[in-house]
């Protein structure tokens, strides 16, 4: 009983520790599940995202999503890396508390919000959309289902061609064979590379079913944000196929997955 | 105090037409011409007068058949009927659209009463077009094509859906929320965009509403009033929280999943005794509310909005209002629902949308008012708003 009690003591007091932490840091903004701070971790500018306690729903459950979902984002983060598809790298988890510590993108701005201040027609526009198709079945070739796949999660990254970026030359970027995976085809004609983020919702799928819904939720998130974006979409799909080992099989998946909203009975 | 009368047509007592004259009247004339109208009840001078049309909407995609009338934002009438089936039963379209038939007269009929008005003061008929059970659509439309052409006004096509928004506005006065669309029929998140109604998150198999109904049917729970107004009340006093499977992917949520499992769960764990049924409606309560909660706030945050408005059957269940409270309160976001006269289907939501669309020039033709089960919220062109 004494060894319990002392031991919930400890996890009591380490959450305290890192709420007290946290709030001598820089909210940079609160999104749908957790907050963001900005701080740094052994020297590096780094980005803090906390899952806080969700005071809507029952204690037992709102546990059990948090932790989930911060191991899943993580695990899922790290999968990416050394696949070689661009994710944050990931620095120091404190799996009592929620919270990730992770590699600070600071010049980066959302695909939402690029989409929001370019023309949608551009070459620049279109470049991108493939990018995103190749990103993607990069991705669903790993069996990596993202989960919540829109243009929020989704960042774009100035950085010069030669730079030592602050993760994508460390270990994180090599594959299992020990060589550097080339990234070059990811940047678009300004040197932009694409980031995913937000893997709290990923979990791992071969199923072409799986990677089909992965994909309508993108689809109707990009044309409810971007009515005008249905071109963009369908080259993102074009890309995807292409890229992708299993992308007709996905993309005949897509058109049947398209058809339940519109066919679904409402009797029942 | 003088006035000018302008000259019109309206319809005396008798039936007659009559037309005034342009002339100057003076105070004790007014005061009679005033005391005229209340007495031969001819709202059709105030009307004109004024140009504020008045319009009827009948609802019947599910189990509620209602007639309501509206005027310029303000609900004049709004009686309906439930068709409840026995504890253990959903209700078939059939013994729907025939409950329907029955009471569709008579609920006319309260309509026109409670709201003082004769069926010449009706300036449009509204329906709903869709979406929602066959034969119980096409039992209303019948009815208000009917009426339409008797009364020899025109007629508007509704969408259900755009009917609980468009009631769910008048009455919260919210500015541009991000919706929850809970009910039996439709589970959606929405944000007003360009001129339409966008669905941001919905479910990709059944309504949430449907899912409580179908769990209630295990239980053999009482569906009257409603099967989701009893197990809220059961769940009230639920305490142990059964672990069930939350699914959410992005915006969309998906709840056959967990309806599966309940229904499991109730052979197995009720037999054993290993929990109460009060537990399990708490507990599938606490899930698919959970889910909800966060898909709204998923829509919040990308859209960036700061309103949320709750609309539908389930929406009148008081957890989920205080949990939807709850997570805007953390935001600093604002909560607009209603009260179960309007989240409920009704005839003055149809009505206040059919008011919309008729004053910004809507017109549905004889031939195009026929009824659909399938109809998307973002079919509607919604030239009402800017």
């Amino acid at each position: 009983m004494a060894l319990s009690s002392s031991s919930s003591n400890v996890t009591s007091d380490g959450s305290n520790h890192t709420q007290r932490f946290l709030g001598g840091l820089v909210l940079l903004r609160q999104g749908a599940e957790a907050r963001l701070y900005r701080g740094t971790f052994l020297g590096r500018s780094a980005v803090i995202k906390e899952r806080f306690p969700r005071k809507y729903r029952h204690s037992v459950l709102d546990a059990r999503l948090s932790s989930r979902r911060t191991v899943q984002e993580v695990r899922t983060a790290l999968r990416c890396r050394r696949a070689g598809i661009a994710a944050p790298a990931i620095y120091f988890v404190d799996l009592v508390s929620n919270v990730i510590f992770m590699e600070d993108l600071a010049d980066a701005e959302t695909l939402r919000e690029h989409l929001g201040s370019s023309p949608l027609g551009s070459r620049n526009v279109e470049a991108l959309a493939g990018i995103v198709g190749h990103t993607l079945a990069r991705l669903h070739d790993q069996d990596i289902i993202h989960g919540d796949l829109t243009t929020s999660n989704m960042l774009l990254r100035r950085t010069p061609a030669s730079s030592q970026g602050n993760g994508e030359t460390c270990e994180g970027a090599n594959t299992d064979d020990g060589t550097t995976t080339a990234v070059e085809d990811t940047k678009d004609s300004n040197g932009a590379k694409l980031v995913l983020i937000d893997f709290g919702l990923s979990f791992s799928s071969g199923l072409a079913e799986d990677k089909a819904v992965d994909l309508y939720v993108l689809e109707r998130a990009l044309l409810s944000t971007h009515p005008g974006a249905k071109d963009l979409f369908e080259t993102m799909l074009r890309m995807y196929g292409r890229s992708s080992c299993h992308g007709t099989a996905v993309l005949t998946k897509l058109k049947e997955v398209r058809q339940r909203g519109r066919k679904r009975s409402m009797v029942g | 105090m003088q006035f000018d009368v302008f000259p019109f047509n309206h319809v005396s007592g008798d039936g007659s037409r009559v037309s005034l004259r342009q002339k100057q009247y003076s105070d004790s004339f007014t005061n009679f011409l005033i005391l005229f109208c209340v007495f031969t009840k001819l709202h059709v001078l105030k009307r004109n007068y004024f140009g504020m049309p008045v319009v009827l909407g009948m609802e019947g995609s599910a189990n509620k058949l209602g007639v309501g009338i509206v005027r310029d934002g303000v609900v004049l009438s709004n009686p309906r009927r439930t068709y409840i089936t026995p504890p253990g039963q959903g209700f078939l379209p059939r013994d729907t659209s025939r409950h329907h038939r029955e009471h569709i007269l008579t609920v006319l009929k309260e309509a026109l009463q409670e709201a003082n008005l004769q069926p010449s003061d009706i300036d449009c008929v509204a329906f709903t077009k869709g979406p929602g059970m066959g034969a119980p659509l096409a039992a209303v439309a019948v009815v208000a094509r009917t009426i339409a052409q008797l009364w020899n006004r025109p007629i508007v096509a509704v969408n259900h859906c755009v009917g609980h928004i468009e009631m769910g506005r008048l009455i919260t006065g919210a500015g541009n929320p991000t919706v929850l669309y809970v009910s039996g029929g439709n589970t959606q998140v929405i944000s007003y965009l360009e001129r339409r109604y966008r669905i941001f998150g919905e479910t990709i198999d059944i309504a949430v509403g449907n899912c409580l109904d179908r769990f209630a049917r295990v239980l053999k729970i009482s569906n009257d009033p409603s099967p989701g107004y009893n197990i809220e009340q059961m769940a009230k006093r639920g305490k142990k929280l059964v672990e069930l499977p939350y699914t959410v992917k992005g915006m969309d949520v998906s709840f056959s999943g967990i309806l599966s499992h309940i229904e499991d769960a109730t052979h197995t764990m009720l037999a054993a005794g290993e929990c109460t049924a009060e537990d399990l409606c708490f507990s599938l309560q606490e899930t698919v509310f959970a889910m909800l909660v966060e898909v709204t706030e998923r829509a919040m945050a990308h859209c960036s909005s700061q309103e949320v408005m709750i609309v539908g059957g389930v929406a009148c269940n008081l957890r989920l209002q205080e949990m939807m409270g709850m997570m805007c309160q953390e935001r600093g976001a604002t909560l607009y629902a209603t009260d179960e006269s309007f989240c409920i289907d009704n005839g003055a939501m149809i009505a206040q949308a059919g008011w919309q669309m008729f004053c910004s020039g809507h017109r549905t033709q004889l031939e195009d008012s026929w009824i659909t089960q399938r109809y998307r919220t973002d079919d509607v062109e919604v030239t009402w708003r800017d």
